[in-house]
């Protein structure tokens, strides 16, 4: 036993000498600049967009990257919407921030770019406004504060549902479903999932997940279509989900889980609730996008079939996402050029543009890029995306005080199934919220 | 000892409610490893499968395609020079402040024993902006050196330094051995079996402190294992086969270790208490 | 506990300084780790507490943030259940582990140490593993817990255990449990085999009940240790950081909260670092008198 013991201890000490070895060189590679003749090495964190947190796929366009600039390398890493803006914080706290982030405006612009975290990169949008405009002026809207713009986009999508069209074509559900503009009126929402419950196909007609802030865009698209609500006024700088129509739609959600047509979850977050989903547990998703409907095409032994939010006058305002790049002001030059001209790469380069929308399954922000599906396998799956991108509404994920207003969410729902009435728990939570 | 003891109602109770415990008890950890061996169907079916029925390594094989293996690794790496460091000092420490009489002893022995419990959730800020100071953010040294700052392995070292006779440390004294000779010749071999149970003790610790794994790492290089399986749950919340598999991939190295030196490190925390 | 073990009497002045710079070289290396990663940022956090510190300021608050806390429902309910996973789980621990010490102390050595093992072994797992494991057995749709109670009918419709706010508490203080227990046996079991056992046959000669030699031979003599496992189930119970992290992050509807996670809440999602700070103080400080009082009671017996 003794010599173990001072077995254990030397080789504690070898391990830990190798250990300062290896991660002093770890260290360089985090922080350090320009090694080597003119050589850049730049960081890049992705959130899962799509592909974008597929490893294979993003070091596929960094090779492409690297036979245009290979002076330029680029060090990845993969953030997950759990834990990722945790990550994020605690590296800006320990100046070990990345130079560059994949994500949307709720957090490049009003997060992270109104805290001055982020560098100016409005050079990048001058040749392009236009056809971006030609899109949406709603994207450059997004994203720049006070005309300073944070983010430079490439794709963006829609949010909406989905439904297990088997499960509701045995259950006479799909008489209420509006399926060539796939829209519903908020009764037959409620019809729908009455003959659902009753076919007792499936065990959860449908999950309001509400554990954690992640996928919370469904639970606010569905909170706020039911009623056609405001989530918050026009100007964006005030939360008001506690006028009429936005307490009458949780009102209803409260109603249809007491009934036990609809369930709620507490202990659950999105992506928990996509898997209930795809396992045939629950026969709707109030999470779903085209890039879901890719990534779980494998698992899914019926047919998911896409829908927007019920609303009540049958027009759905659904939540967009916008995504693209943005540059962490780290104060060196060099890494913030060679940002750029990455940025300039994946996002407009004539062969890797389309590429890049397409790893994210979602659609183009510039008008003259088309549709980037045709003549290919997806085509048909994205067409009837393309039919929601018309109810494109309102983003107002740009609103002050957003990260707390997140996390108030859920707690508010957590409140209101456990009790809490409405009108108490959305005061409370606009209280919170609005400062 | 009574060998001849009747069976009395209450030990047979005793006996299979502890039989009872033990199934409960190590389920967890069965759990773990029969659910990395089922497939989806398996692991999603609401009538649980007591045992694998149609076992498979597809949950190994995705998780080796991940970079587990240096995960682990890092997760080595960090626990044992944390221990080492941790044995070395806290050695050191524990000896002065248990032989030595000098200004500023009490104090320093109670500001130790105050911080022992301390949650570093406390001192989170601080630390992340000394880590950034020092530019060791994002690298083991960051969670390694906060472990080995903890007091408790003074504590421990000092409770076991009150074990060595005085009148030995007075004799080698008047033969003239320096400190040093003192503490290498005499000391040492003396609180040895303190330092073994320490030396377990900080490799469970450090491999267990998640959150300040959490807050120091994020580059996928320097992950440990547990980030890397909150990570994938963070990713793949159900996807429990592939997770149960890299939670195996955490808990048997860890057990093994456990396992070889039980009842050394049995004896060492006993001794350590007992005294005190 | 903790008796001021002899020491090496110095015979003189210079004797005496000499002695205290040696133990000063002995401590050093500890002391840098200790100074640098524990007291610093202690007095750095006391320091952040008195502002209003975000990512983008740093003003002087007196004392707001201190106010602010107890306005704070969130953190007066964090508090609530901080105290009651300690008030719960220590002396649970402690009946159960001196429950099961009694019970396999003076079996064979075989049976001992496979029991000792069995019940360390949540410790060794992982917590992260640990937690996760548990996870999936809360799980209300794939869960054993669900199956198994659905099947001896005691439940008759899942129960999201962690997404409830009537059992969500409870399970993580479940988890927290299975994981204390493991060193509180091992110490129990040696210091019942260290009773002197001519105490106890001289009692029960005399007719006492195994009741009545426990109270009045066996635990007074294991009151150290008892003590011990106090303090050592104490610093566990705080640090529970990771199940409600990876299980509930606090919710439903903060029944889970407790002041270590609210930190971390406050100083990541809401960027209030300077508020944080204050409450990592007021947290230290009701820890440092718990530990305190723990140690001067130990001291004494």
């Amino acid at each position: 036993m003794k010599k173990i013991i001072s077995l254990l201890v030397t080789a504690a000490m070898c391990v830990s000498m190798v250990a300062c070895g290896g991660n002093n060189q770890t260290n360089s590679n985090a922080s350090g600049s320009n090694t080597g003749a003119g050589e850049t090495k730049i960081t890049l964190w992705t959130y899962p967009v799509g592909k974008f947190g597929d490893e294979a796929t993003v070091k596929g366009f960094i090779d492409n990257f690297n036979k245009v600039y290979p002076e330029i390398k680029v060090n990845v890493e993969f953030l997950s919407y759990k834990d990722g803006d945790n990550q994020v914080t605690a590296a800006l706290e320990a100046g070990t921030a990345p130079d560059l982030i994949l994500e949307g405006p709720e957090r490049l612009v009003s997060n992270w770019g109104a805290k001055g975290k982020m560098v100016d990169i409005s050079d990048l949008w001058t040749d392009t406004k236009a056809d971006i405009d030609a899109q949406s002026p709603a994207i450059a809207a997004a994203c720049n504060k006070d005309g300073v713009y944070y983010e430079y986009p490439f794709c963006m999508t829609t949010h909406c549902m989905a439904i297990n069209y088997d499960v509701f074509e045995k259950a006479g559900a799909l008489q209420y479903l509006d399926l060539e503009n796939r829209t519903w009126t908020t009764e037959n929402f409620v019809k729908a999932m009455e003959a659902v419950k009753k076919s007792g196909l499936v065990q959860e007609t449908g999950v309001v997940y509400c554990g954690g802030q992640g996928g919370d865009q469904g639970t606010r698209a569905l909170v706020t279509n039911l009623y056609s609500a405001q989530f918050t006024n026009p100007e964006h700088t005030k939360y008001v989900i506690d006028e009429a129509n936005g307490v009458k739609g949780l009102e209803l959600i409260k109603e249809m889980t007491d009934k036990g047509i609809l369930s709620y979850d507490a202990g659950i977050q999105a992506s928990e609730e996509l898997q209930l989903f795809a396992n045939g547990t629950a026969a709707v998703s109030f999470c779903w996008n085209a890039a879901n409907e890719a990534n779980y095409a494998s698992q899914v032994n019926f047919k998911p079939y896409a829908m927007a939010f019920p609303s009540d006058d049958g027009k759905p305002e659904l939540a967009g996402g916008i995504w693209g790049f943005g540059i962490f002001d780290n104060g060196d030059q060099a890494r913030i050029d060679a940002s750029k001209k990455f940025i300039k790469f994946i996002c407009d380069d004539e062969t890797q543009a389309k590429e890049s929308v397409k790893a994210t399954g979602f659609f183009p922000v510039k008008a003259s890029y088309g549709n980037v599906y045709a003549g290919t396998a997806d085509e048909e799956r994205m067409a009837g995306y393309t039919t929601m991108m018309t109810y494109l509404g309102d983003y107002y994920n740009v609103a002050p005080n957003w990260a707390e207003q997140r996390t108030a969410w859920w707690n508010m729902l957590q409140s209101i199934f456990s009790g809490t009435s409405v009108k108490d728990a959305t005061a409370k939570y606009v209280s919170e919220v609005n400062k | 000892m009574n060998t001849k003891k009747k069976a009395t109602p209450y030990k047979v109770i005793t006996a299979i409610a502890l039989a009872i415990l033990a199934i409960l008890f190590t389920f967890p950890l069965y759990w773990i490893i029969t659910g990395s061996l089922k497939d989806a169907a398996a692991i999603n079916s609401v009538v649980p499968q007591w045992f694998p029925t149609a076992p498979t390594l597809d949950n190994y094989a995705r998780l080796f395609a991940k970079p587990s293996i240096k995960w682990l690794l890092n997760t080595v790496i960090m626990a044992v020079a944390a221990m080492g460091l941790t044995c070395l000092t806290s050695s050191l420490a524990g000896y002065a402040l248990a032989k030595k009489r000098f200004t500023g002893r009490q104090i320093l022995f109670t500001l130790m024993v105050c911080a022992m419990a301390l949650p570093k959730q406390v001192i989170l800020i601080p630390l992340l902006k000394e880590m950034a100071f020092l530019n060791l953010h994002d690298t083991l040294w960051a969670v390694i050196l906060p472990t080995v700052g903890w007091p408790f392995g003074v504590f421990l070292m000092k409770q076991f330094s009150e074990n060595i006779p005085t009148e030995m440390l007075e004799a080698a004294r008047i033969d003239g051995a320096g400190e040093a000779l003192t503490f290498t010749k005499i000391v040492f071999p003396m609180i040895k079996p303190g330092v073994g149970a320490l030396a377990i003790f900080t490799f469970i610790n450090s491999w267990n402190d998640y959150f300040l794994q959490l807050i120091m790492l994020n580059s996928s290089k320097a992950l440990t294992i547990s980030l890397g399986i909150a990570k994938m749950q963070a990713e793949m919340a159900t996807d429990f086969g592939l997770i149960m598999a890299g939670a195996a991939l955490a808990a048997v190295p860890i057990i093994t270790v456990f396992l070889m030196f039980q009842s050394y490190f049995t004896q060492g925390i006993t001794m350590g208490a007992v005294k005190g | 506990m903790v008796p001021k073990g002899r020491t090496l009497q110095p015979r003189s002045k210079a004797l005496a300084r000499q002695e205290t710079i040696s133990a000063y070289l002995f401590l050093l290396p500890s002391l840098l780790f200790f100074v640098t990663f524990v007291i610093i940022p202690m007095f750095m956090c006391v320091f952040n507490s008195f502002f209003n510190y975000t990512s983008t300021t740093f003003e002087f608050a007196g004392f707001a943030n201190y106010i602010r806390m107890w306005k704070d429902p969130v953190f007066i309910k964090a508090l609530k259940n901080t105290v009651l996973i300690v008030v719960v789980s220590v002396p649970a621990v402690m009946v159960f582990s001196l429950w099961v010490a009694s019970a396999i102390y003076n079996m064979n050595s075989f049976a001992l140490s496979f029991y000792r093992c069995i019940f360390y072994l949540p410790v060794v797992t992982g917590s992260v593993a640990v937690t996760v494991v548990w996870k999936w057995m809360f799980n209300k749709y794939t869960g054993v817990f669900n199956y198994v109670l659905g099947a001896t009918g005691v439940i008759d419709q899942n129960i999201s255990w962690l997404g409830d706010e009537k059992f969500a508490i409870w399970c993580i203080i479940l988890i927290l449990f299975t994981t204390s227990i493991g060193q509180p046996i091992v110490l129990y079991v040696s210091a019942l085999g260290n009773v002197d056992k001519t105490l106890v046959e001289a009692a029960q000669v005399d007719g006492a009940t195994d009741l009545q030699t426990f109270w009045k031979i066996k635990w007074p003599s294991i009151m150290p240790t008892t003590l011990y496992v106090v303090v050592i189930t104490t610093i566990n119970s705080f640090q529970c950081f990771a199940l409600i992290e990876l299980l509930t992050s606090g919710g439903p509807n903060n029944s889970t909260q407790t002041i270590m996670y609210y930190i971390y809440y406050v100083v990541f999602k809401l960027d209030q670092f300077g508020y944080g700070n204050a409450m990592g103080v007021i947290l230290a400080i009701i820890i440092a008198v718990f530990s305190a009082i723990q140690f001067k009671f130990g001291s004494q017996k």
